[in-house]
C-alpha cells in the first residue's frame, strides 16, 4: 500500500529522527510513505481569526498538492502539522463562503473541496494495520518498559479533529500496548507543554513542563512517548533548566523510534544521536545502543 | 480588582471588534469559570481567562489591551473541550491579541532571541511564535 506524506519542515532538520524512524517503520509493516513532490510549511499553527483567511491559503496549498499527485489521503507525523491541515481541510469541507473565497483567491489551482483526508501516523497503525497485527509483527516487545503516553493538544483538541473518539483517549495508550510495553495511566497526558511560549514567556512553560515531568515520575513512568517536536523541545530538552541536580531526568522517544525497535530495524533509522542526553544515556544503561551514540 | 463602570471606561466597540474578529458570541459567557480551572497559563498571568472575557463584554478596553494574558495563551484548547456555553475561548484570546498586533506593534521581537536558542529551537517553534506574537 501506498500512501501521501507530508512532512513539514522540522522533520527535516531537528526531528530527523521523527521522520526516519516512522518511514523505515511503516515500509517493514508494508506501507510505502510517499512523500509530496512539492510542500511547504503549513504555518504551524490554524488560524483562529474569523477575518483572517489569508493564513489558511499555506495548508491548503498542501492539501491541493496531495490531491494532485492523486492521493486520497495524506499521512502527517508532526502533531503541530497534524492540526494545522486537518482544520484547513475541515473548513474546506464545511464552510462554503470561505471556501469559495479561497479558491477564488487561488484562480490557478483547480477548485479543492477537502477531497484528501488528513490522517495521523498513529490513525494509519490503528485503521490500516490494528493493534493485533501489529503486536503479531513485533519482533523485539519491550517488555517491564512503562511508557507514559503524551497526547500533548493538537492530536485530540479541538474533538472536531481528534485522532480519537470521546473524551477519553485510548489509541496512544493502544499502541503502547501492542509494542509489549506497560501503558502508564497519568493525569497530564494531555496538558499543553506551553507550546509556542517557551520563546516569549520561557518561565510560564516550564511550569507546566515541570507538572508534565513530575506526574509522569509518580506513576513510576520510565520514558514519555511523544509525537511533536515542540513537545519534545520543551518537555525533553528544557527539562534541564528545571531539575534540580539530584533528579534524575525523564528520557523522551518518539514513538515512531519505539516502534523500529519493538520491530527490530537497525539502531541507526531511529538517529539517537538526535534524542536528549537522557534518551541516550537511558538506552545505554539498557544496552540498546553503542557507547558511540 | 475594583473595575470602574462608567460612561468614562466603557467602550462598547470593543465588544463588538472582538465578536467580530472571532465570530463567538462571547456574551453568552455566564462566568462559571470553567476554562480558568482547566488552564495551564492561568497561574502565570495578571488575569485568568473568565476575568479577560469578563472585562471584553463590559466594554473595558484599557483594561482588556493591558492584559498580559492574551499572550499567554498557549492556544491549547483545553478550556474550549469544557465550556459549558460552547464558546471556542483560544478564538476570543486571539482576537484580542490581533487588536493589538494589528497596531504594528510586536510582542516578540525576532532579532532579539539569543542565538544559540535559534539554532536549537525546533522550526515549528519559531514559526508559531512569530504567527502568534508578531504583527
Ligand atoms: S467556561 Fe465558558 S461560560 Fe464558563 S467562564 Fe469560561 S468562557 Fe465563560
Ligand atoms: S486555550 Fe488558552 S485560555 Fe484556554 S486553557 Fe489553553 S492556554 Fe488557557
Amino acid at each position: 500500500m501506498k500512501l501521501g506524506y507530508y512532512p513539514g519542515c522540522t522533520l527535516k532538520t531537528k526531528a530527523k529522527n521523527l521522520e526516519d524512524s516512522a518511514i523505515e517503520s511503516m515500509k517493514a509493516l508494508g506501507i510505502e510513505l510517499i512523500e509530496l513532490d512539492r510542500w511547504n510549511c503549513c504555518g504551524a499553527v490554524y488560524s483562529l481569526a474569523d477575518d483572517d483567511l489569508v493564513h489558511i491559503l499555506a495548508p491548503v496549498r498542501d492539501l491541493i498538492r496531495a490531491r494532485d499527485q492523486g492521493f486520497d489521503k495524506v499521512v502527517v507525523l508532526c502533531s503541530m502539522c497534524y492540526n494545522t491541515l486537518a482544520r484547513a481541510n475541515l473548513l474546506m469541507r464545511e464552510d462554503e463562503v470561505k471556501r469559495d473565497a479561497l479558491n477564488n483567491f487561488m484562480e490557478e489551482e483547480n477548485d479543492y473541496k477537502g477531497e484528501v483526508e488528513v490522517v495521523h501516523y498513529l490513525e494509519v497503525l490503528r485503521d490500516e494495520i490494528g493493534w493485533d497485527k501489529l503486536a503479531e509483527m513485533v519482533k523485539n516487545p519491550l517488555t517491564d518498559w512503562k511508557i507514559a503516553p503524551y497526547y500533548g493538544c493538537t492530536l485530540t483538541r479541538p474533538a472536531t479533529i481528534s485522532i480519537d473518539e470521546g473524551l477519553s483517549h485510548t489509541i496512544f495508550d493502544d499502541f503502547i500496548k501492542a509494542i509489549g510495553a506497560e501503558s502508564v495511566s497519568w493525569d497530564e497526558a494531555e496538558t499543553c507543554c506551553g507550546s509556542y511560549q517557551i520563546i516569549a514567556n520561557p518561565e510560564a512553560a516550564s511550569k507546566t513542563v515541570s507538572m508534565i515531568v513530575t506526574s509522569a515520575k509518580a506513576k513510576a513512568a520510565d520514558i514519555l512517548a511523544l509525537s511533536c517536536p515542540l513537545c519534545e523541545y520543551n518537555v525533553g530538552r528544557r527539562q534541564a533548566d528545571l531539575l534540580s541536580e539530584d533528579s534524575d531526568p525523564l528520557p523522551t522517544f518518539y514513538f515512531t523510534q519505539l516502534l523500529a525497535m519493538a520491530l527490530g530495524l537497525d539502531d541507526k533509522v531511529s538517529r539517537m544521536e538526535l534524542n536528549t542526553p537522557q534518551a541516550r544515556d537511558w538506552l545505554k544503561a539498557k544496552e540498546l545502543v553503542s557507547e558511540a551514540v | 480588582m475594583p473595575i470602574e463602570i462608567s460612561l468614562k471606561t466603557v467602550d462598547r466597540e470593543i465588544t463588538r471588534k472582538i465578536k467580530e474578529i472571532s465570530g463567538e458570541p462571547l456574551t453568552k459567557c455566564m462566568q462559571c469559570g470553567t476554562c480558568s480551572g482547566l488552564c495551564p497559563m492561568e497561574e502565570s498571568g495578571d488575569i485568568s481567562p473568565r476575568g479577560l472575557i469578563h472585562l471584553v463584554n463590559l466594554g473595558q478596553k484599557d483594561l482588556v489591551i493591558k492584559a498580559e494574558f492574551s499572550w499567554l495563551c498557549a492556544s491549547c484548547y483545553r478550556c474550549e473541550l469544557r465550556c459549558p456555553r460552547g464558546l471556542d475561548i483560544p478564538k476570543i484570546v486571539e482576537a484580542i491579541r490581533l487588536l493589538k498586533l494589528r497596531l504594528n506593534e510586536d510582542y516578540v521581537k525576532p532579532f532579539e532571541i539569543e542565538e544559540e536558542r535559534i539554532y536549537e529551537l525546533p522550526q515549528i517553534a519559531m514559526v508559531s511564535s512569530f504567527r502568534k506574537h508578531t504583527a
